[in-house]
Formats: C-alpha cells, structure tokens, sequence
C-alpha cells in the first residue's frame, strides 16, 4: 500500500512549522509520530497534499517539572514517558496508560501530543488529560494560548486546534501525595484501541474518598469526563452500594458505536466494569 | 513528484538514492538498497515483520517514509551477524531453539529482540513476551521465540543457557 503524493517540508522551528501550516492551508497536515496518520494515508483514507513534519523541532521534546506542574513536550514519544523517572515518580498512571499503547515499536514512533491532539476517541492519553485536568498549549499564527483537555474536544477527529495551529506541549498538574490511580483498558489483543477503558485519580482520607476524577476511553465520539460517577463516590468508603451506583452513572454518559469490538450494549457494559476496577485499584494505591 | 535525495547509514554503510516523499522506508529498503531480508507483512503497523533499528529505535519500517530517516543510522537482518561471519547470539538461539518455521517474522523478530537485549539484558519471560507483542509469528506460538531469545540472553551474558522445566 503506497500514499498518494505529497511535498514533505521540515522545519526546525515552530514558528516555521506554523508559518508553513498557515500558508499551504486545509491540504497540509503536522507529522508526529505518524503511526496514525501514516496508516491512514496508505489506506487513502487521508491524502493530504503536504506533510510538514514536526521531528526537526528540537524545543517540541522533553519532560519538565516546573513546581506542581509537569511540562511535556507535544513530540515527546510514549517510549521517553515510559524510560521517565520524572514521569513514574509524579504520575505514575501516565506511566501506566504509555505501556497499554500499542506496541514497543509504536511506542518508540508515537509522540503524546499527536496522540491528544488527533481527536481519535479511540486513543487513550485524552481522557488521562482530562482526568488529571491537565491543558495544552496550542501556538498558531496568531500566538499562543492555553486550552483545558476538557474543553479541547468537540466531536470525533473535531478539536478546538485552529487552522495553522499546533499543540506544542502539554501541562499536568501532579496529583496530591499518597493519590491512588488506575487505567483500566479492555482491549481484544495487543495493540488494539480499547473495547472501553477507565482512568481514575483519586485521595482517601480516613477512610473515605475525599476527591476523585473518572476519565472514559471510546465510549463516546470524544473522551468524557465522568462527573456524576466522580461525585458519588466523594465521602464514601466505596461500599459495593457505591461502586455500582458509580458505574451506572458513567455507563449513564456512554454512548459508544457498534463496531468490530462488539455491540452498543456490550461496550457500555464492560465500560462500567472497567469503572468500578479502577475505583477499585486506585483506591488500595492511596496511601 | 519531484524527487528527493536521501542518505543514510545501513549496517554500517553510507548509502543514498533519490526517493518521492511517498516512499516507505522498507521500500526504499528493499528496493533501491536491494535487502531483502527486512520483509512485508500487513503493511498495517501490526505485524512486525518489517521491524528494523533506527537510531536505537525498534521501528516498523512500514510506517516511516524514506525522507524521514535522512542521516539515521538503521541496521537491518543482513547486518546482525558477527563481524567474522558468525552468527549473532539470537541468531544462534533462533538456529538452536527451533525458533522459526516458515521465517517470514525472523527478520523482525530478531531487530526487535537484539534492541530489547540492549535495554535490558536479562528480561524475564513476561518482559520477553511483551518487548515482542508488536512481532506477530503465525507458525511456532513464541514458545521457541522466547527461547531462543532467552538462549540469546544467557550467551551475552556469559552464562549457561538452562531451560526452564515444562
């Protein structure tokens, strides 16, 4: 399977790739990894007519703490989160959701802002972002502003990006000390998108669960915030009453496609599982 | 189209050539380099077949354009063997544990093992397991893969390769 046609063009820096984005217009699409779009153009399912590659931009890379926050670069690969000791020490269920990605060869290939800023509802690291409330930082030809992942997608490959516009990094405020996480992804074999997943970010205190976020993969065209579910548990011990009004909540706001990964029902059912296993999981983490 | 030149290092040697942006690096590959050994599975990304190390990266050559590699460093099945001829460790554990049948995957399976014996040499079995869950072999069900690689392991190790009991 050969892509059609294409000019290829690499800057070496953003305001060359955006300069070069704005200028070509609706036909140009960023290169970051690829390992989506590659595919995508082999089966013709995307023809743009020009690639502006993005791993010539040395400033796109890196892991940074900066006080509560940590930085990422958008061409930062799965597989440099996952050799990160920053990374496992501050957000440990990053670590976790890079390794259920793919395989080692994608890892190695793929970048996390290709993989939040397509808008697939079939990638995982969206509804992480949205869990542990992070943004990203979008630079286009008319500068730079901040977006919050609960706000950046708005329908299946529909983003707030802009025409011109790159996610050049990403921020992620670190969870509290002592915080229980989990990512729970059903998936049919290695590499495949996720039947449904679950990410949870949680604190106990004596007891009880004192704040809690739920993230949920490819239930939806975009990823979802399980807002209800999250506040239900807040003040409870996660008795097995809770755990099951929880997951009715989140399976409440799931509305997945039919596909080869089984039907509407089906999908909804096992997504409430994997709520109530990463409320579960996160909940024996917390320290 | 217009064409671009490329060059890079394969096993060791300058090569370069002139390549449409379209152009898969495994083509460019196989095709204007002539090495055949790195094949082409499902062209989807899944199978590993077309797997060679870019610059200390497992890649699926498959899903990188020629372009893309200018100036890399790639080595590819024709350039695992010792210096001397000899086989390499996994090529010898592939040879002595029974590690392939039809060989289509050998050529992927043994890129990506030797990278993962570079990260981390003594995996264990579930470690081997998922560094080759991206290489995908329709013949032996890995039992002999994980062998060999293990076999592998234990030889650069300096060690004496034992079989786990079944």
């Amino acid at each position: 399977m050969i892509p059609g046609s294409f000019s290829y063009h690499r800057p070496a820096s953003v305001a060359d790739a955006i300069k070069l984005l704005s200028s070509l217009g609706d036909e140009a699409r960023p290169l970051a990894g690829g390992h989506s779009l590659i595919p995508m153009m082999k089966l013709r399912l995307a023809s743009p007519d020009h690639l502006v590659d993005l791993h010539g931009i040395a400033a796109l890379k890196g892991i940074h703490r900066d006080g509560d926050r940590v930085s990422i670069g958008a061409m930062t690969t799965q597989h440099e989160l996952l050799a990160s000791d920053e990374i496992a020490r501050s957000l440990p269920i990053l670590h976790e959701t890079a390794l259920l990605i793919a395989d080692p060869q994608v890892r190695y290939m793929g970048t996390i802002g290709g993989n939040v800023a397509n808008g697939d509802p079939g990638n995982d690291m969206p509804a992480l972002m949205m869990t542990l409330g992070a943004s990203y930082r979008l630079e286009g030809p008319n500068g730079a502003r901040e977006v919050v992942a609960s706000e950046f997608y708005q329908g299946a490959y529909f983003t707030a990006l802009e025409p011109g516009e790159i996610l050049t990094s990403i921020s992620i405020p670190v969870p509290a000390a002592g915080h229980g996480y989990a990512y729970e992804k059903l998936k049919r074999k290695i590499g495949d998108y996720a039947t449904a997943a679950a990410a949870v970010v949680l604190t106990m205190s004596g007891g009880k669960v004192a704040s809690c976020a739920i993230g949920l993969t490819n239930v939806h065209e975009t990823p979802l915030l399980a807002t209800e579910a999250a506040r239900l548990v807040v003040g409870t011990s996660l008795d097995p009453a809770t755990l099951k009004q929880a997951a009715a909540a989140a399976v409440a706001i799931m509305a997945p496609a039919a596909d080869a990964r089984g039907p509407v029902e089906y999908r909804k059912h096992v997504g409430g599982i994997m709520v109530t296993r990463a409320l579960t999981r996160a909940a024996a983490l917390t320290k | 189209m217009a064409k671009t030149h490329v060059t890079m290092k394969v096993n060791g040697a300058e090569v370069e050539g002139l390549v449409e942006p379209r152009t898969l690096l495994v083509h460019f590959i196989r095709e204007n380099l002539q090495l055949t050994g790195t094949h082409i599975g499902c062209e989807t990304t899944h199978c590993g077949a077309c797997t060679v190390d870019l610059d200390g990266m497992s890649v699926k050559s498959c899903t990188i354009f020629a372009v893309q590699a200018e100036g890399a460093s790639i080595t590819t099945i024709e350039g695992v063997a010792n210096a001397d001829g000899t086989l390499s460790a996994l090529q010898e554990g592939f040879r002595m544990m029974h590690g392939l049948q039809c060989g289509f995957c050998t050529p992927g399976m043994i890129l990506r093992a030797q990278r993962l014996l570079q990260e981390n040499p003594s995996p264990t079995e579930a470690e081997i397991r998922m560094g080759i869950s991206g290489n995908i072999c329709r013949c032996t069900g890995y039992q002999n893969i994980v062998k060999a690689i293990q076999y592998a392991a234990a030889k650069i190790n300096g060690v004496q390769y034992q079989e786990a009991a079944e």
